[in-house]
C-alpha cells in the first residue's frame, strides 16, 4: 500500500483535497480570459499561471468543469499521424502525458500499453507504411505488424472475419495509450486554481465587445468583464462562440457515439481498432470494454445517441471478438465534435488582435490537452505562435494550404 | 432445498419437477420455474455474490434484475442476473469476483483496509516511486482486482435475429396500468404491442398486495389478463425489455436471443417504479430485502423470506408486506415504522390485531451480521423514547419508496423534476406521441393505477386516429406518503451504502463534495456513483438528497445524471444481429474459381488475383504480363462502377461533374472522366461513353462508385438539372480483351460491329452484338495495349466469357488477374485513384492539366484547384526506376527525403518484367520531378537510395500499340 494511503487512513477523518475551488464572484478584469473549462482550456490555465506566471485568469465554463467533450472522449493517446508537422505536434503530447501524473502530483493513470490499428485491405496496409515511415523518421515507437506480429500483441483476436476482411496486419504503436480523462482536467484545475486562476463553472460566454480589432470585454450570464487576452477552447460549441466574435470558422459538427460494456474481468490489455469496420476497443481498469467508431454520418449538434450506431458498432466489435456476444452493454453516449475540412485543428490567432482559437478538435482533441494547452499559454505570453503551431493556422483555410491527414484520424481518434 | 411455502404460494413453480444445478461447486435443488436466486433462498443460500471493492458478502435485493448483487457468471456468460435466469439442470453456477467462493472470499480483507482508500484515492497514489511504476507495478494490480465476470474467450459467435415491428401503440409494462392502457388503445381500435420484462403479465398484482384483501386484486388481475387475451390486436411480448428509446420512437426491444426493433406512433411506459433501499450501517447485508423482493419471493416463488423477520415500514407497503409474511406464515419480530403515530393507521391495527409489535418513531442504525458479514442477525435502531435498541431477526424487509422507472422517458427528452411534498421524483415535459401511466407516473393506489393506465391508453389511441373517450383521473390520497426519508447522517463507521455496485457510501459522497466535485456530474465521475450495472437505480435519489444537503441546494436542482440507453444490460450479440458479411461476385465469379484463380476481396467483391492457383506466384504473375504484352489477356472488369446518365441535361450535368467536356463529346465517342471534390483533390475517374445525345454510360472505380452515386445525386437536388441517374453496376457484366491479337479475337465472335481500325478508333465505343450477346464495346484499357472493352447485361457474363476462351484459344487468349493487371498498367504510368493520389492531389500535381478543360467555366472542385495553383506546386507524382543491385527493401510508401526531410513518398512501385527493372511513380519535390533528375528513396528496413526519375509511361511513350 502506498504511503500517502496509509496516511490517509490513519487519520481521525477526511480532510478535504478541495482539488476544485468553489465558483468565486466574477472579476471586472482579466489579464487572460478562457473560454471553455474543459481539458484545454484548463491546461492552457495551468501553463500561464504555472510557467508563464499569468495568474489573473479566469476559465469560465458553461456547465460543469469538464463535462463536454473531455468528459465524452474514449481518450485514446496516440502520435501515429501520417504528416511530419502532425507527428511532430503529437509526440509532443504524448510525451508530456509520460510525465503529468508526476508534474501534477495527480494520478491521470497514463496506461501505455499500445495501439494496435488493423488493416484489412492492401490500401490501407499501405497507408500503415506511410505512417509507420513518419513516425520512425520522427523518433516515435511505431512498426507495422504482420499477421503474426498481429496475433501475439492480441491472441484473442479473430483474424479470419469471414474472408472478406481478412486481417493483413496491422500498425504498432507502442507509445499508444489512455488516459484517465476527467483526471487530466482535475489535475490542472487543481493546480492551476492554486496559482490564482478562477475557475468559473456555470458561466456562460454571452457575446463580446469589439473595438480597434480586439475584444475588449466578455458577456457572460453573470456579467460583463474586461479581457486583455482571450483564448477560445470550446469544443462542439467553437463555431458558435466564434460567430459571436465574427469570427467565421470552417468547422462542421458530427455527432461521435461511443458505448460501454459491464466490467469484466481484463482480457485485452491493448488497444484495438480496425480502420475498415469503423470500430475500436479498450478495456479499462475498471474492467469495462470501451468501443467506439467513427462519427455520425450527418451533421448534427446534438448529443442524443443511436441504435443504428450502436449496432454497429457492437458488429465491429464482434467480427473482431466474437466471443463477447453474451456480454452485455452498459450505456452509450456522444459528444459533439468540431470537424474542420482537413481533419486538423485551427490553433493560433483568429482575425482579432487578443483573441486565440484552439479549436477543430473533430474526434481526436483529447490527446492533445497537454501540447495544446502548453503551447496555447506558450502563444499567449508571448505573444508568437510557435513553429509547432504554425501549420494549424486558421488562414490556411482561405489558401487551401491544407494538412493531409484526411485518412490516418477519420477512425482512429 | 428446504421447505418452500403452500400453494397458492409460488404461481411460477411447477413443483412436480426437480432441477439440479449447483453453484459454486455445491449441489442445490429447485423447482421448474424457479430463478437461480430463488432456489438458492429456496435452499437457505443467500449468498450469490461479492461486492465490486470490498468484497463483501451480497444477497437478494430486488428480486427483479435490476441490481448488481445478483450478477453471477455461468460457463459461457459472465454477469447473468440471478434473479431473472431460469434454472436448468446440470447449470453451473459460480460466484463472480471472487477469490475462492461467494461464502469464502480470501480478498474480503478488503473491507477492512476500506479506511485506507478514501473516495477517488486512486488519484491522489499510485504515481510513484519511479517514472514507470503506474505502468509496471500499480496498474497491473489493479486490472488484476478489476472487473466482474470472466469472458470465454474461446466461445464463437451466437446466433441473434431481427425483426423490425409496427405498431399504432407501443405499451411498457404489462401490470396493472400498461394492461389497462393495452386493452383501452385496441377496444378503440389501434393495434398494440404490449411488452413486458416479466414471464407472466400481471406486474405487481401477481406479487404485491393492494390492501387488507386481497380479492379484489386478484379478481382484476384476472379481468385483465382475460380482456387483453380477448383482444385479438393486442400483440404481447413476455420476458422482453423495452431497452431504450431513439428518435421518433424507435425502440428495441429484447426478447430472448431476438432483436425487435418497434417503429410506435405512440409509447406508453407503464414500467413502474424501482423500490429504494434503506440507507444505513451495514444495509448491503444478505437477508436484508426490499419489501417487493420478499413479496416477490413468496409470491412467485413460494419461498420463506426467513424464520424471523423485521419489518421497516416507511410506507404502506411495508405495512402489506408485514401482513404477507403473517399470511405466510413467517414470524415477524416486529414492524419498525418511523412514523410517530404509526399504530394509528387501519394497517398497522390489523397487524397490532394479529400480535405483531409494531415500533414507531424508529431511526434505523445498523445491522448487525454474523461471521464474515454473511448474513444479517440484527438491527440496530433507535426512538425518542427508549434510545438506542438491538432487534434479532434472520431478515429485515425494508419499504422506503420508490423512484419512477423514468429511464425511456428521459431518453425521449422528459425531463425529471422532484416534489418536495410527496418527495418523489416527477416527470414533465413528455415529448409528443409519448405518455406514462401507473407508479412511473406517480400512481400507487390500485384504482388511480388502472385508471391512468387507461387514460394514457385513450389518449394514445386518440393521437393514433382512433376515437376513445378520456376518463377522468382518480386521485391518488396515498402517493404523497410513499417516500421516507431518512435523517441524512454518515454512520461514524461507516458501510452505510448508497450505491451497492460500486461500496459507495454516505462519507464517500459527502466527500466528494468536500474534495471540490460539487456539481452532481462530478460527484459520479469522481466518486463513480451511479457508473455500476445498476446505472444509479437505487442510489440516484440518495445521492442527490447528499448532494443537496452539502452544497445548499434542493433535491430538484441537485437532479440526478444523464440517463442514458440502454435501460438495462444488452447483449452485444443482440445489437449486432445475425453474424452475416456482406460479399458480392460477379456473373463470372464460377469460372475463375474453375479456371484456379486466387481470389482477393476488394470491398464486398472478390475478384482473381491471379490464375496460378498455389504455383509459383511471381512466374504466374510475369506469365500473365507477358501474355498480354506478347499475345492477348482478358480481365473481369465487371467490378467498375457503372452509372447511367439520361435526360435532356445529361452532358451539361456531367460538365459540371467532370473536369473535362461532355457537353458536345460527340456520339459514339469514350471520353476520360476525372472527378475532383470541392477542395479540389482527385478524387474519382472513368470513362463516360456516349450513346447518344441524352444518353452517357459512365464508369467510376469499383471502390468510389456508391459515393459518386449518391454525390450525383445529391448534386443534382440542388442543381434541378433534366437529368436521371442511375447505379447500374450490377447490371452489366464487364471484360476487357487486350493485346497485340485483341481484334482478332473480337472478329473471330462474331457480330454486327465494325472492328476495323478505321471504322472503330481508339477513344470510340459501339453498341451492338457481338458473340450473340447484346453489349456496348468500348476501345479503352489501362494495359497500354490494343483492349476493347465488353460490357454486356450480367446474366451474359458467363457466357461471353466462355466464348471468348473458346474463339480467343487459336491467339493464345487466356485470362490475368488483379497483380498483372497492376503491374501492366503501372508500365504504361497510368495512375491508381486512392493508391496514386491521396487527400489533396491535385490533377497538377499528378501531371493530369491536360484533364483540365480551359472552356467550361465551372466544374466541381475548379474554384479550389485555381486557388491552390496560386500556391504553386508543393511536390509532383513522377516516374522513377531503380538501378540494378540497388539493395534496399522498397515499397509502396517509402519515404522520399530531401536534405534529411519527408517531401514525398512512393506510391506504386514493381518489378517490370517487360522492362527488366524496378520502376514506380513517387510524389517528389517538383524540383526533382523532371526526367534526369533523382531522388533519395529510404528503403522499408533503412538505407537510401538515389532512384533516376524517368518519363511516366516506362513502356510505349508513343502510344503506339494502344491505338493500332
Amino acid at each position: 500500500m502506498p504511503l500517502s494511503l496509509l496516511k490517509y487512513g490513519l487519520r481521525a477523518r477526511h480532510v478535504s483535497f478541495r482539488d476544485i475551488p468553489s465558483t468565486p464572484e466574477l472579476k471586472r478584469s482579466y489579464d487572460v480570459v478562457i473560454i471553455g473549462g474543459g481539458g484545454h482550456g484548463l491546461a492552457a490555465a495551468y501553463y500561464l499561471s504555472n510557467v508563464h506566471g499569468i495568474r489573473n485568469v479566469a476559465v469560465l465554463e458553461k456547465g460543469y468543469l469538464a463535462g463536454g467533450n473531455t468528459a465524452r472522449n474514449t481518450t485514446t493517446i496516440r502520435s501515429n499521424y501520417m504528416t511530419e508537422e502532425s507527428v511532430r505536434f503529437y509526440k509532443e503530447g504524448v510525451e508530456l502525458f509520460e510525465t503529468m501524473s508526476r508534474d501534477l502530483g495527480f494520478n491521470v493513470m497514463f496506461s501505455q500499453r499500445g495501439q494496435l490499428t488493423l488493416a484489412h485491405s492492401e490500401a490501407t496496409m499501405r497507408s500503415f507504411h506511410l505512417r509507420a515511415e513518419m513516425g520512425k523518421h520522427m523518433g516515435t515507437r511505431i512498426e507495422v505488424a504482420d499477421v503474426q506480429t498481429v496475433k501475439a500483441l492480441c491472441p484473442h483476436l479473430n483474424l479470419d472475419l469471414g474472408g472478406q476482411h481478412e486481417v493483413m496486419g496491422g500498425l504498432w504503436h507502442a507509445d499508444g495509450g489512455t488516459a484517465r480523462h476527467d483526471a487530466v482536467a482535475w489535475g490542472y484545475a487543481k493546480h492551476a486554481s492554486r496559482r490564482g486562476v478562477e475557475i468559473h463553472q456555470r458561466t456562460e460566454v454571452t457575446g463580446f465587445e469589439l473595438a480597434g480589432g480586439r475584444v475588449t470585454h466578455v458577456r457572460t450570464n453573470r456579467g460583463t468583464i474586461a479581457a486583455g487576452q482571450v483564448l477560445q477552447a470550446v469544443g462542439g460549441l467553437n463555431g458558435q462562440v466564434a460567430a459571436m466574435a465574427g469570427i467565421r470558422l470552417p468547422i462542421r459538427c458530427f455527432p461521435l457515439q461511443a458505448m460501454v460494456t459491464q466490467p469484466l474481468k481484463p482480457f485485452l490489455d491493448i488497444l484495438v481498432s480496425s480502420a475498415n469496420l469503423h470500430t475500436y476497443l479498450v478495456q479499462s481498469s475498471r474492467g469495462e470494454v470501451v468501443i467506439g467508431g467513427g462519427s455520425d454520418p450527418y451533421q448534427l449538434a446534438s448529443t442524443r445517441s443511436t441504435l443504428d450506431q450502436k449496432e454497429h458498432l457492437a458488429e465491429g466489435a464482434l467480427h473482431l471478438f466474437p466471443f463477447l456476444h453474451k456480454v452485455k452493454l452498459l450505456r452509450q453516449w456522444a459528444g459533439i465534435t468540431d470537424m474542420t475540412p482537413d481533419y486538423s485543428p485551427i490553433m493560433g490567432a483568429s482575425p482579432l488582435r487578443n483573441y486565440w482559437l484552439d479549436c477543430g478538435w473533430g474526434t481526436w482533441g483529447f490527446k492533445a490537452t497537454p501540447v495544446a494547452g502548453k503551447r496555447m499559454a506558450e502563444t499567449i505570453a508571448t505573444g508568437r505562435v510557435p513553429d509547432v503551431l504554425q501549420p494549424f493556422d486558421l488562414r490556411r483555410f482561405d489558401s487551401f494550404a491544407l494538412l493531409n491527414e484526411m485518412g490516418a484520424t477519420a477512425a482512429s481518434h | 432445498m428446504t421447505e418452500r411455502l403452500p400453494l397458492p404460494w409460488g404461481s411460477r413453480l411447477d413443483r412436480t419437477q426437480k432441477i439440479r444445478f449447483d453453484f459454486d461447486g455445491r449441489p442445490l435443488e429447485g423447482f421448474a420455474g424457479d430463478c437461480i436466486a430463488s432456489a438458492m433462498a429456496g435452499s437457505d443460500r443467500w449468498i450469490l455474490s461479492r461486492s465490486f471493492k470490498y468484497h463483501r458478502p451480497r444477497g437478494i435485493l430486488t428480486m427483479a434484475g435490476q441490481d448488481a448483487n445478483t450478477l453471477v457468471q455461468l460457463p459461457d456468460e459472465p454477469n447473468v442476473r440471478a434473479d431473472l435466469r431460469p434454472i436448468a439442470e446440470g447449470l453451473k453456477v459460480t460466484a463472480q469476483n471472487v477469490n475462492g467462493t461467494a461464502e469464502r472470499d480470501r480478498s474480503a480483507v478488503l473491507d477492512r483496509l476500506g479506511r485506507f482508500m478514501p473516495v477517488g484515492f486512486y488519484y491522489r497514489s499510485f504515481v510513484g516511486p519511479g517514472a514507470k511504476s503506474w505502468l509496471k507495478f500499480w496498474e497491473p494490480m489493479i486490472r488484476g482486482s478489476a472487473g466482474l465476470g470472466k469472458v470465454d474467450l474461446t466461445a464463437g459467435h451466437g446466433h441473434y435475429v431481427r425483426e423490425n415491428l409496427h405498431t399504432d401503440v407501443l405499451v411498457v409494462g404489462g401490470g396493472p396500468a400498461g394492461l389497462s392502457a393495452a386493452i383501452k388503445a385496441a377496444e378503440a381500435g389501434a393495434g398494440v404491442l404490449l411488452v413486458d420484462l416479466n414471464r407472466e403479465l400481471g406486474g405487481a398484482l401477481t406479487y404485491a398486495r393492494f390492501g387488507l384483501e386481497t380479492a379484489e386484486a386478484e379478481a382484476t388481475l384476472k379481468t385483465l389478463r382475460d380482456a387483453a387475451g380477448k383482444l385479438g390486436n393486442v400483440r404481447v411480448l413476455t420476458g422482453a425489455t423495452c431497452n431504450g428509446w431513439f428518435a421518433d420512437n424507435w425502440l428495441p426491444v429484447l426478447q430472448g436471443e431476438t432483436l425487435y426493433r418497434v417503429r410506435a406512433k405512440q409509447v406508453v411506459v407503464a414500467a413502474g417504479s424501482h423500490e429504494q433501499p434503506l440507507v444505513f450501517r451495514n444495509n448491503d447485508l444478505p437477508g436484508i430485502l426490499l419489501s417487493s423482493a420478499a413479496q416477490r419471493l413468496m409470491r412467485h416463488y413460494a419461498v420463506r423470506p426467513g424464520r424471523r423477520a423485521v419489518v421497516f415500514a416507511g410506507n404502506r407497503d411495508g405495512y402489506l408486506t408485514a401482513l404477507d409474511l403473517l399470511d405466510a406464515g413467517v414470524p415477524l419480530v416486529a414492524v419498525l415504522a418511523p412514523a410517530a403515530d404509526a399504530s394509528g393507521n387501519p394497517l398497522a391495527k390489523n397487524l397490532v390485531e394479529r400480535g405483531v409489535r409494531i415500533i414507531p418513531d424508529v431511526t434505523v442504525t445498523e445491522a448487525l451480521g454474523t461471521a464474515g458479514n454473511r448474513h444479517v442477525r440484527a438491527i440496530r435502531f433507535s426512538t425518542p423514547e427508549h434510545g438506542t435498541q438491538l432487534l434479532e431477526c434472520d431478515h429485515f424487509v425494508v419499504a422506503a419508496g420508490y423512484t419512477p422507472s423514468y429511464q425511456l422517458p428521459l431518453h425521449a427528452g422528459a425531463k425529471l423534476g422532484f416534489d418536495e411534498t410527496s418527495r418523489q421524483f416527477v416527470l414533465s415535459n413528455l415529448p409528443q406521441a409519448f405518455h406514462v401511466a401507473g407508479s412511473a407516473a406517480g400512481y400507487f393506489e390500485l384504482k388511480s393505477v388502472l385508471r391512468s393506465g387507461e387514460i394514457a391508453g385513450a389518449t394514445a389511441a386518440r393521437e393514433a386516429g382512433h376515437d376513445a373517450d378520456l376518463p377522468a383521473i382518480i386521485p391518488d390520497a396515498s402517493a404523497a406518503r410513499m417516500n421516507y426519508f431518512q435523517p441524512l447522517y454518515a454512520h461514524a463507521k461507516g458501510r452505510d451504502f448508497v450505491d451497492f455496485d460500486e461500496d459507495l457510501q454516505v462519507k464517500d459522497i459527502r466527500n466528494a463534495v468536500s474534495d471540490g466535485y460539487s456539481e452532481l456530474e462530478l460527484v459520479k465521475r469522481y466518486s463513480t456513483v451511479g457508473m455500476g450495472p445498476s446505472q444509479g437505480r437505487h442510489s440516484a435519489l440518495m445521492t442527490a438528497r447528499i448532494v443537496a444537503a452539502e452544497t445548499g441546494r434542493t433535491v430538484g436542482e441537485v437532479g440526478i445524471t444523464t440517463s442514458r440507453p440502454p435501460f438495462g444490460p444488452e447483449k452485444l450479440g443482440l445489437l449486432a444481429g445475425p453474424n452475416h458479411v456482406p460479399y458480392r461476385h460477379t456473373a463470372i465469379h464460377a469460372d475463375h474459381v474453375a479456371g484456379g484463380a486466387k481470389l482477393t476481396p476488394a470491398g464486398a467483391w472478390w475478384r482473381p488475383l491471379h490464375y496460378g492457383g498455389n504455383g509459383d506466384v511471381h512466374k504466374t504473375i510475369a506469365d500473365e504480363v507477358r501474355l498480354v504484352r506478347d499475345k492477348v489477356g482478358m480481365l473481369d472488369v465487371s467490378t467498375l462502377g457503372k452509372l447511367a446518365i439520361r435526360g435532356a441535361d445529361a452532358g451539361a450535368f456531367l460538365d459540371r461533374v467532370y473536369t473535362m467536356a461532355h457537353a458536345r463529346q460527340p456520339v459514339g465517342r469514350v471520353r476520360y472522366c476525372l472527378m475532383l471534390n470541392d477542395m479540389g483533390s482527385v478524387i474519382d475517374d472513368g470513362v463516360a461513353f456516349r450513346l447518344s445525345e441524352t444518353e452517357f454510360y459512365v464508369t467510376a472505380t469499383t471502390g468510389a462508385v456508391a459515393r459518386v452515386f449518391t454525390d450525383m445525386l445529391f448534386l443534382n437536388t440542388q442543381w434541378g438539372m433534366r437529368v436521371d441517374i442511375q447505379n447500374a453496376t450490377a447490371a452489366f457484366a464487364a471484360i476487357n480483351v487486350t493485346g497485340l491479337f485483341a481484334r482478332k479475337v473480337l472478329e473471330a465472335l462474331g457480330g454486327d460491329i465494325d472492328l476495323s481500325p478505321d471504322g472503330f478508333p481508339y477513344l470510340n465505343g459501339r453498341s451492338g452484338v457481338i458473340g450473340g450477346c447484346p453489349a456496348r464495346v468500348m476501345r479503352i484499357g489501362f494495359t497500354g495495349e490494343l483492349s476493347y472493352e465488353l460490357h454486356v447485361p450480367q446474366s451474359f457474363g458467363a457466357a461471353l466469357w466462355r466464348k471468348l476462351l473458346e474463339v480467343g484459344a487459336p491467339h493464345g487468349l487466356q485470362p490475368y488477374g488483379l497483380e498483372a493487371s497492376r503491374i501492366l498498367r503501372l508500365e504504361k504510368g497510368h495512375i491508381i485513384i486512392g493508391q496514386d493520389t491521396d487527400a489533396l492531389s491535385t490533377p497538377d500535381e499528378l501531371g493530369m492539366g491536360w484533364a483540365l478543360s480551359k472552356a467550361k467555366t465551372r466544374y466541381l472542385g475548379k474554384t479550389a484547384i485555381e486557388a491552390r495553383g496560386k500556391l504553386g506546386l508543393k511536390r509532383k507524382l513522377c516516374g522513377f526506376e531503380l538501378p540494378e543491385g540497388h539493395g534496399i527493401r522498397l515499397a509502396e510508401s517509402c519515404l522520399v527525403l530531401r536534405d534529411g526531410r519527408p517531401v514525398g513518398f512512393v506510391t506504386s512501385t514493381c518489378f517490370s518484367p517487360t522492362l527488366g527493372k524496378w520502376i514506380g511513380l513517387a510524389y517528389a519535390d517538383p524540383r526533382d520531378a523532371t526526367p534526369g533528375s533523382s531522388l533519395h528513396i529510404r528503403g522499408l528496413c533503412g538505407g537510401e537510395v538515389r532512384a533516376n526519375v524517368v518519363p511516366a509511361p516506362f513502356y510505349d511513350p508513343e502510344n503506339q500499340r494502344q491505338e493500332m
